[in-house]
C-alpha cells in the first residue's frame, strides 16, 4: 500500500470501472440517499418527456428541439459525473481491497485438537481455536501466541518489508490473519470471529461497504437539502409570478435554472470526500474503524505521547564524563568502559562509543581473566572484577551510594552536586566506583528527535496540546518537555496516571488522542476519543483503539489529526464553492429567463452572454463540468495550514468563496462563446 | 450639506449613540444586576403574586416554550371576542360597529404576533376600548414576548452548560415595567407636547376655511403611539399611521417616532455584547447589521430625492424629490429613511405611501423583509440573525477543519436541522404566498382588477409585498392592494402565525440544546465568531441564501419595473 502513494489519481483501469458503476447508480433506490442528485434525477426525467412533447409537437412553445435536447443530455451528463465522483473514490478503495483479499484466499491452518494436529480451511477456524503456524505458513487468523516465538513477515498488510518478532507473553504476542511466518514454530489462540477479522475489516471499510455517515456528514447533507428545497420553491413560484406579469418562460429554463442553483456540485462531490478521507488514511498506514474516527482526529484538543520513541530517539547516550575529585581522567574513562564490557544495552553501547571518542580504545584494555558482575535487580548495578582485583561497579546514584556505605566509605559533596545538576538538565547520572570509592559520574542524556520542535509547533498552531507521558522522574521530565517543546508532561506516569489525565482533559469538554500498544494501555485508548493502537501491540489494544497504525510509528497522531482536519476543510471549502457558484448562475439565468418579454432586463445580463438559450446551455454546461474537474481536490483534499483559524477561514474564503463567484463568470462566459458556435 | 440629509444623519447617529447605554441596561435588567428602575420591584412582585406566579422557577427550553404559547393563545381568545363585539363595549363614542369574523382573525392575529397587519382603518374599525385593551395592550405584551424569548435566549448562551433559560413570566414583567413603559411615558409625553391629542372625546367636527364641514377622528392617541413605535409593533392609531397629521406632527414628533422604531432592536445588540461579556462579538454583529441599514438608507435616499424620471419627462421641476404619497412636512428623505428604519426592524409604522416610492426603494423595502435580520424585531431579530450565525458557523467551522462550534458548543445535525427549516419557512411562506395569489389573479382579471390598483410588475410588487410583510411580521403595506377580503385575511393570517411561532420555537429549541451541551474550551484552532471574517461570512451566508432566493420574484417585480422607466 505504501508504494500507491505516489501513484496517479486515475489509473485507466479504476475509470473504466468506475464509469461502468457510474451507470450503475443511476437506480433511483440507491440515488435516493442523496437528497440533491435526487432532485437532479427527477428533473431529467421531467426533461425527458418535455423533449419528447417538442419531438412530436413542433408547436409546444418549448423551444427548439435541439435546445431541449442538449439541456437533456446536459443533466444527464451531470449525473453521471457525479455518481462518477463516488464511483471513482470507491474503486480507489476496492483495489486496494482486492489486493488484501489475495491473501485471506483459503489458506490451510493448522488446527490443534487435543495435542493432535489436523489440516482444516481457514474459514473454518472459530474463537478460541488453537492452530499451529510454522516457517512458510501464512497466519489463517487473527489471533494470540500462546507458545513460541517466530519472525513474520507483515508486509501483506503493512507493506513493510522487514520481518518483526512476535512471542508469546507480553505486549508483542498478537498475529495477524494474512501474514507470513518466516522462521521458527507457534501456536496461536484464535481471537476474532470468522468474517470479522481485522482482514475482513480492513477489506469490508476500504471497500466502502460498511461506511456509514457520519454525524457531521448527516448534518452537512440536511443543510444542502435544505438549500435544494429553497431552490425548488423559487423556481416553481416563478411559474405562476410569469403567468402573472404576462411573461413567457419554456420548461427547460427553469428546470435549468434549478438544476444551477441546487448545490450540485459539493452534493455530486460529498461521499468522494468522505471516502478519500478514509482512504487517506489508509495510504498514510492508518486503518480506521469509522470514518467518524478520523473526523474526530481533526477536532483533537490534547495529544498524549509517549517520549520514548515518539520526542526522543529511542535510548538514552552516554554525553560526558565527570570524574571525581582526585580521580584523573583517563584513568575514569579507563575504568568506564571497562565497567561496560559486559553491558550490551544501547546505553552501555553508547558509553563505549563516546570513550573512542575520547582516545580509548577497547583493544587497549586489558581484560584477560577478568569477572563480569552482570546487572542485577538486587544490587542494581553491574560491573567487572579485574584480575588484579580492582572491583569496578557502575550504576545509579542510589546503588553505588549503598556499596559505599556498606564499605565504610563516605559520599562525596562534589560528586552529589554534579548528579543534581545532571538531573536538572534532563540527564540521567550513571555512578561508576573503584574498590567502593566513587571514580565519578558518566551523564547520559535522551536524545530529542530532530525536527520534532517544529512539529509541535505546528500542533499547537492547530490549537492542539501536546503531553508527553514518561516514566522519568518530574525533573527530567520537564527538563526534556521544555526541551521538546511539548506543552505538558506525565512524569513516573502509570497506565492509571494515563487514564486519569485523558478523564479530566475530557472533563472539560476536550477531545484527547492517544497512542498505545501494550494490554496496560488498553483502557486508556477505550477512554480516548481516538486511540490508535500500534499494529505490534496486543490484540487488546488493538481492539480497545479506533484506530491501527500499521507502521508502529508514534509520530503517526500527527499526521491523523491533519487528515482529519482535511476532511472536514475540503467539505467546508467545496460547500462554499458550490454555494457561491449561484451568484453568477443567477446572473447567467435569470435575465435570460425574461428577456423575450421584459427586453429592459438586457442590462442585467451583465457578462453580454450571447442569447438567452446559450445563456441556459452555457451555465449548465459549466454546473456540469465544474464536478468532475473538482474530483481530484475532492479526492487529495485540500492543503491544511497551521496558520490559526481565522487566518485559515480569511484564507478559505478568499480562494473558495471569492473564486466560487468569479470563476463561474469566467466560466460561462468562455462556454457561451462556444456555445453560440451552434446556436 | 444639504438639511433633508442632515436630518437622516442626526437620527442615525442619535439610534446608534444611545443604544450602546440603553443595551447596558437591558443587560443588567435580564441578570437582574442592580439598576435604576428597581422601585418597581414591589410593583412586579405584586403582579407575581396576584397572578400566582412563582418568579424563582427555573425553566427548561421546553416549559418555557409552553408558556409563552399558552398565554399567546389565551390573548387570541381575548382579542377575537373584544374586536367582535367591540360594538356593544364603552368607550366607543363614535359608534364603530364590530369586525367581521375573518377581519377581527386578521387583526387579532396579527397584533397577537407583533406584527400589525393592518386591513382596517382605525378610526372606524376599533372603538377607544379596542385601541387601549387589544391594539395596546397586545403592542406592549407581544413586544415584551419577544424580548422574554431573547433574554431567555441569552441566559441559554452565557451558560457553559445548562438546562435553564430563566422565567418567562419574569422577563415579560421586567420588559414591560423597566424598558418599554418608561420608555413609552417619555416619547408619549414629548408627543402631547407636541400636539397628538390623548382623551376620550368622540371626533371633533370643524369648519374648515373654506366653510366645509370635517369631522375629525381623535381620541387616546399618544398612549398608543409610542409603544407601537418601541415595540416594534407598527400598527397606526389611523388608518394612514405615522403620516397622520394628528398621529405625527411635526418633524420633530417624527425624529422621536423613527428613532423609537430602531432603538431597541439596535440596544438589544449591545445588551447581547453585555451580557454575555463579549463585546467584540456583540460590535461585529451590530457593524453587519448596520452596514446592510445604512445600504439600504442610501439606495432609499438617493432615488427618493432624485424624482421619478417619468414626472422628469413630462417637464415638471422635483426639487424636493418624488413626492408622491409624501408629507410635505416630513420631506422625501425622512419617509425614505422611515420607509428602511421601518422595514429592517419589523414595526411597520409607516410616515409615507410604501406604494408610492420609488421601485429600488421598494425592492430595499422588501428586500429588508425578507431577510429580517437587520436589527429586527424587538428581542426576535437577534433571534433570526442567530439561525444565519448558526448556518454560518456551520460552513465555516468545516472550512477551518474542525467541526463547528459556537460560543463553545457543538453545532451538529439536530441543531441544523430545526435551523434549516426556520431559514427555510420564510421564503417558503411568503412565495407559496404570493404565488398562489398570483396564480388566482392571472386566471381571473376580475378578481386581480379588484384587488390591485396596478397591473403588471407593480401589481406583483403590491401581492409579494403584502406577504413578505406578513411573514417578516412587519405590518407595513403596498396599499395599493384592496386586502381586507376573505382570501387576504386568512392567508395572511396562517402567514401571521407560522413565521412568528415557527422560527421562535426554533430558535429556543436550538439555544435551549445547544446550552445543555457539554462545553468546550476555546483553543487555537477554534473559529473566533467575533471577527470581522466571521461577520463577513454570516453577511454573505445570509445574502446568498436569503437574498438571492427572491431575486427572481424581485427581477420581475421592482427590478423590472426598474428597467422598464
Amino acid at each position: 500500500m505504501k508504494n500507491n502513494k505516489t501513484a496517479s489519481l486515475f489509473p485507466g483501469k479504476l475509470v473504466r470501472e468506475s464509469l461502468i458503476q457510474a451507470f450503475r447508480k443511476l437506480d433511483p433506490r440507491i440515488l435516493f440517499r442523496n437528497p440533491i442528485l435526487f432532485t437532479v434525477e427527477v428533473s431529467t426525467f421531467v426533461m425527458l418527456l418535455v423533449t419528447l412533447w417538442v419531438a412530436f409537437d413542433r408547436n409546444a412553445g418549448q423551444g427548439s428541439l435541439g435546445y431541449n435536447l442538449t439541456v437533456l443530455v446536459v443533466l444527464f451528463v451531470t449525473l453521471l459525473f457525479a455518481n462518477f465522483a463516488e464511483a471513482i473514490a470507491e474503486a480507489r478503495g476496492k483495489a486496494q481491497a482486492d489486493s488484501l483479499r489475495k491473501t485471506r484466499e483459503e489458506t490451510p491452518a493448522k488446527l490443534v485438537v487435543n495435542g493432535e494436529v489436523r489440516t482444516v480451511s481457514s474459514c473454518r477456524l472459530k474463537k478460541g481455536d488453537v492452530f499451529e503456524c510454522e516457517a512458510g505458513d501464512t497466519v489463517p487468523s487473527d489471533g494470540e501466541i500462546i507458545e513460541g516465538l517466530a519472525s513474520i513477515d507483515e508486509s501483506a498488510i503493512t507493506g513493510e518489508s522487514a520481518p518483526v518478532i512476535r512471542e508469546a507473553g507480553g505486549d508483542k504476542s498478537s498475529v495477524t490473519g494474512g501474514t507470513k511466518v518466516l522462521s521458527d514454530r507457534i501456536r496461536v489462540k484464535v481471537t476474532a470471529q470468522p468474517g470479522e477479522s481485522f482482514l475482513d475489516r480492513m477489506i469490508a471499510l476500504v471497500e466502502g461497504a460498511s461506511r456509514q455517515k457520519t454525524p457531521n456528514e448527516i448534518a452537512l447533507t440536511i443543510l444542502l437539502a435544505g438549500f435544494s428545497l429553497v431552490f425548488v420553491i423559487v423556481c416553481v413560484t416563478l411559474k405562476p409570478f410569469a403567468d402573472y406579469t404576462g411573461t413567457l418562460i419554456n420548461i427547460a429554463a427553469l428546470i435549468s435554472l434549478f438544476v444551477c442553483l441546487i448545490p450540485t456540485t459539493i452534493g455530486g462531490l460529498l461521499s468522494a470526500i468522505g471516502i478519500a478521507g478514509m482512504d487517506r488514511a489508509l495510504r498514510a498506514n492508518v486503518i480506521t474503524k469509522s470514518g467518524k474516527a478520523v473526523e474526530t482526529a481533526g477536532d483533537v484538543d490534547t495529544l498524549l505521547l509517549d517520549k520514548t520513541g515518539t520526542i526522543t530517539i529511542g535510548n538514552r547516550k552516554a554525553t560526558r564524563f565527570y570524574p571525581a575529585a582526585g580521580t584523573d581522567e583517563r584513568d575514569f574513562i579507563h575504568a568506564c568502559l571497562l565497567a561496560s564490557l559486559s553491558d550490551e544495552t544501547p546505553e552501555g553501547r553508547s558509553i563505549v562509543e563516546l570513550g573512542r571518542e575520547n582516545g580509548l580504545k577497547m583493544r587497549e584494555l586489558n581484560t584477560a581473566g577478568s569477572r563480569m558482575i552482570r546487572f542485577s535487580a538486587e544490587t542494581k548495578s553491574s560491573g567487572v572484577d579485574l584480575s588484579d582485583g580492582i572491583r569496578i561497579r557502575k550504576g545509579a546514584y542510589d546503588a553505588i551510594r549503598k556499596i559505599c556505605a556498606d564499605a565504610g566509605g563516605t559520599f562525596p559533596q562534589e560528586t552529589e552536586g554534579i548528579i543534581r545538576k545532571i538531573s536538572e538538565k534532563g540527564g540521567t547520572p550513571l555512578v561508576v566506583s573503584v574498590n567502593e570509592r566513587v571514580a565519578g559520574v558518566i551523564e547520559l542524556q535522551d536524545v530529542i528527535k530532530p525536527g520534532i520542535q517544529e512539529r509541535f509547533g505546528r500542533l499547537r498552531k492547530m490549537g492542539v496540546k501536546t503531553v508527553m507521558v514518561t516514566g522519568d522522574n518530574p525533573l527530567t521530565a520537564k527538563y526534556i518537555a521544555e526541551k521538546a517543546g511539548v506543552d505538558d508532561f506525565i512524569a513516573e506516569a502509570k497506565p492509571e496516571d494515563k487514564m486519569q489525565y485523558i478523564r479530566r482533559e475530557q472533563h472539560q469538554g476536550k477531545l484527547v488522542a492517544m497512542m498505545g500498544d501494550g494490554t496496560n494501555d488498553a483502557p486508556a485508548l477505550a477512554q480516548a476519543d481516538v486511540g490508535v493502537a500500534m499494529n505490534s501491540g496486543t490484540q487488546a489494544a488493538k481492539e480497545a483503539g479506533n484506530m491501527v497504525d500499521l507502521d508502529n510509528d508514534p509520530t503517526k497522531l500527527i499526521e491523523i489529526v491533519e487528515i482529519g482536519k482535511q476532511l472536514l476543510m475540503t467539505r467546508g471549502t467545496l460547500t462554499t464553492f458550490s454555494i457561491a457558484n449561484d451568484v453568477a448562475k443567477y446572473f447567467a439565468i435569470v435575465p435570460a429567463l425574461f428577456i423575450f418579454s421584459v427586453p429592459a432586463l438586457e442590462a442585467l445580463n451583465i457578462m453580454h452572454l450571447h442569447s438567452p438559450q446559450t445563456a441556459i446551455l452555457s451555465a449548465v454546461i459549466f454546473n456540469a463540468i465544474i464536478i468532475p474537474l473538482l474530483i481530484p481536490l475532492a479526492l487529495r483534499g485540500v492543503k491544511y495550514k497551521p496558520i490559526g483559524a481565522s487566518a485559515l477561514l480569511r484564507r478559505n474564503l478568499f480562494i473558495y468563496g471569492l473564486g466560487g463567484i468569479i470563476a463561474p463568470f469566467v466560466g460561462i462566459k468562455l462556454i457561451d462563446m462556444l456555445v453560440s458556435l451552434f446556436f | 450639506m444639504n438639511s433633508e440629509i442632515l436630518g437622516t444623519v442626526l437620527q442615525i447617529a442619535l439610534m446608534v449613540g444611545l443604544s450602546y447605554p440603553l443595551g447596558r441596561y437591558i443587560a443588567k435588567v435580564y441578570k437582574g444586576e442592580k439598576n435604576g428602575f428597581d422601585f418597581m420591584a414591589p410593583v412586579e412582585r405584586w403582579f407575581y403574586k396576584f397572578c400566582g406566579i412563582d418568579p424563582q422557577e427555573e425553566m427548561g427550553w421546553k416549559k418555557f416554550l409552553i408558556v409563552l404559547l399558552t398565554l399567546n393563545l389565551f390573548w387570541f381568545f381575548w382579542g377575537m371576542v373584544l374586536l367582535v363585539f367591540q360594538g356593544h363595549l364603552p368607550l366607543n363614542p363614535d359608534g364603530n360597529p364590530g369586525q367581521s369574523p375573518d377581519l377581527a382573525f386578521n387583526t387579532c392575529i396579527s397584533f397577537m404576533v407583533n406584527c400589525n397587519l393592518q386591513h382596517y382603518s382605525g378610526e372606524s374599525g376599533l372603538s377607544y376600548f379596542t385601541q387601549l385593551f387589544v391594539i395596546m395592550l397586545f403592542q406592549f405584551v407581544t413586544a415584551a414576548t419577544g424580548m422574554a424569548a431573547f433574554a431567555g435566549m441569552l441566559k441559554g448562551m452565557a451558560g457553559k452548560t445548562t438546562r435553564n433559560l430563566g422565567n418567562f413570566w419574569v422577563y415579560l414583567v421586567k420588559s414591560v415595567t423597566r424598558i418599554l413603559m418608561p420608555l413609552s411615558l417619555l416619547v408619549g409625553f414629548i408627543l402631547i407636547l407636541q400636539g397628538t391629542p390623548m382623551g376620550f372625546d368622540g371626533k371633533m367636527e370643524l369648519t374648515t376655511l373654506e366653510g366645509a364641514e370635517q369631522s375629525i377622528s381623535q381620541g387616546p392617541t399618544a398612549a398608543v403611539v409610542p409603544i407601537k413605535q418601541l415595540g416594534t409593533n407598527g400598527g397606526g392609531y389611523f388608518g394612514v399611521n405615522s403620516s397622520h397629521p394628528l398621529e405625527n406632527p411635526t418633524f420633530l414628533t417624527n425624529i422621536v417616532e423613527c428613532w423609537s422604531i430602531l432603538i431597541l432592536p439596535m440596544a438589544m445588540v449591545f445588551a447581547l455584547g453585555f451580557y454575555l461579556k463579549r463585546k467584540k462579538l456583540a460590535y461585529s454583529i451590530f457593524g453587519v447589521m448596520l452596514f446592510a441599514y445604512l445600504a439600504g438608507v442610501v439606495t432609499s435616499t438617493y432615488f427618493e430625492m432624485n424624482g421619478n424620471p417619468e414626472i422628469d419627462r413630462v417637464g415638471i421641476a422635483q426639487q424636493y424629490g418624488s413626492m408622491e404619497g409624501k408629507e410635505t412636512r416630513l420631506g422625501s428623505a425622512a419617509t425614505a429613511l422611515w420607509g428602511m428604519t421601518t422595514t429592517v426592524t419589523s414595526n411597520g409604522s409607516v410616515n409615507g405611501m410604501h406604494d408610492s416610492t420609488m421601485p429600488l426603494s421598494g425592492m430595499m423595502q422588501m428586500l429588508n423583509m425578507q431577510i429580517n435580520c437587520w436589527f429586527g424585531g424587538v428581542g426576535v431579530g437577534f433571534m433570526n440573525y442567530y439561525t444565519f450565525i448558526i448556518i454560518a458557523v456551520f460552513i465555516s467551522g468545516l472550512m477551518v477543519g474542525r467541526t463547528p462550534e459556537f460560543l463553545g458548543k457543538k453545532v451538529e445535525a439536530r441543531e441544523m436541522k430545526i435551523a434549516v427549516i426556520v431559514a427555510l419557512l420564510h421564503p417558503f411562506v411568503i412565495l407559496v404566498g404570493t404565488a398562489l395569489a398570483s396564480w388566482l389573479a392571472a386566471r381571473n382579471p376580475e378578481l386581480a382588477g379588484a384587488w390591485l390598483n396596478n397591473p403588471s410588475f407593480h401589481g406583483l410588487s403590491e401581492m409579494l409585498y403584502e406577504y413578505t410583510s406578513a411573514a417578516a411580521n412587519n405590518g407595513s403595506g403596498f396599499e395599493g392592494l384592496a386586502d381586507n377580503t376573505p382570501f387576504w385575511n386568512i392567508s395572511t393570517g396562517f402567514v401571521l402565525i407560522l413565521s412568528r411561532y415557527l422560527p421562535i420555537v426554533g430558535q429556543i429549541a436550538i439555544v435551549g440544546l445547544l446550552a445543555s451541551k457539554k462545553y468546550i474550551p476555546e483553543s487555537a484552532g477554534t473559529l473566533k465568531t467575533d471577527t470581522a471574517t466571521f461577520a463577513f461570512m454570516t453577511f454573505a451566508v445570509i445574502v446568498i441564501i436569503a437574498a438571492l432566493a427572491f431575486f427572481p420574484a424581485l427581477t420581475l417585480g421592482p427590478i423590472a419595473e426598474y428597467l422598464s422607466f
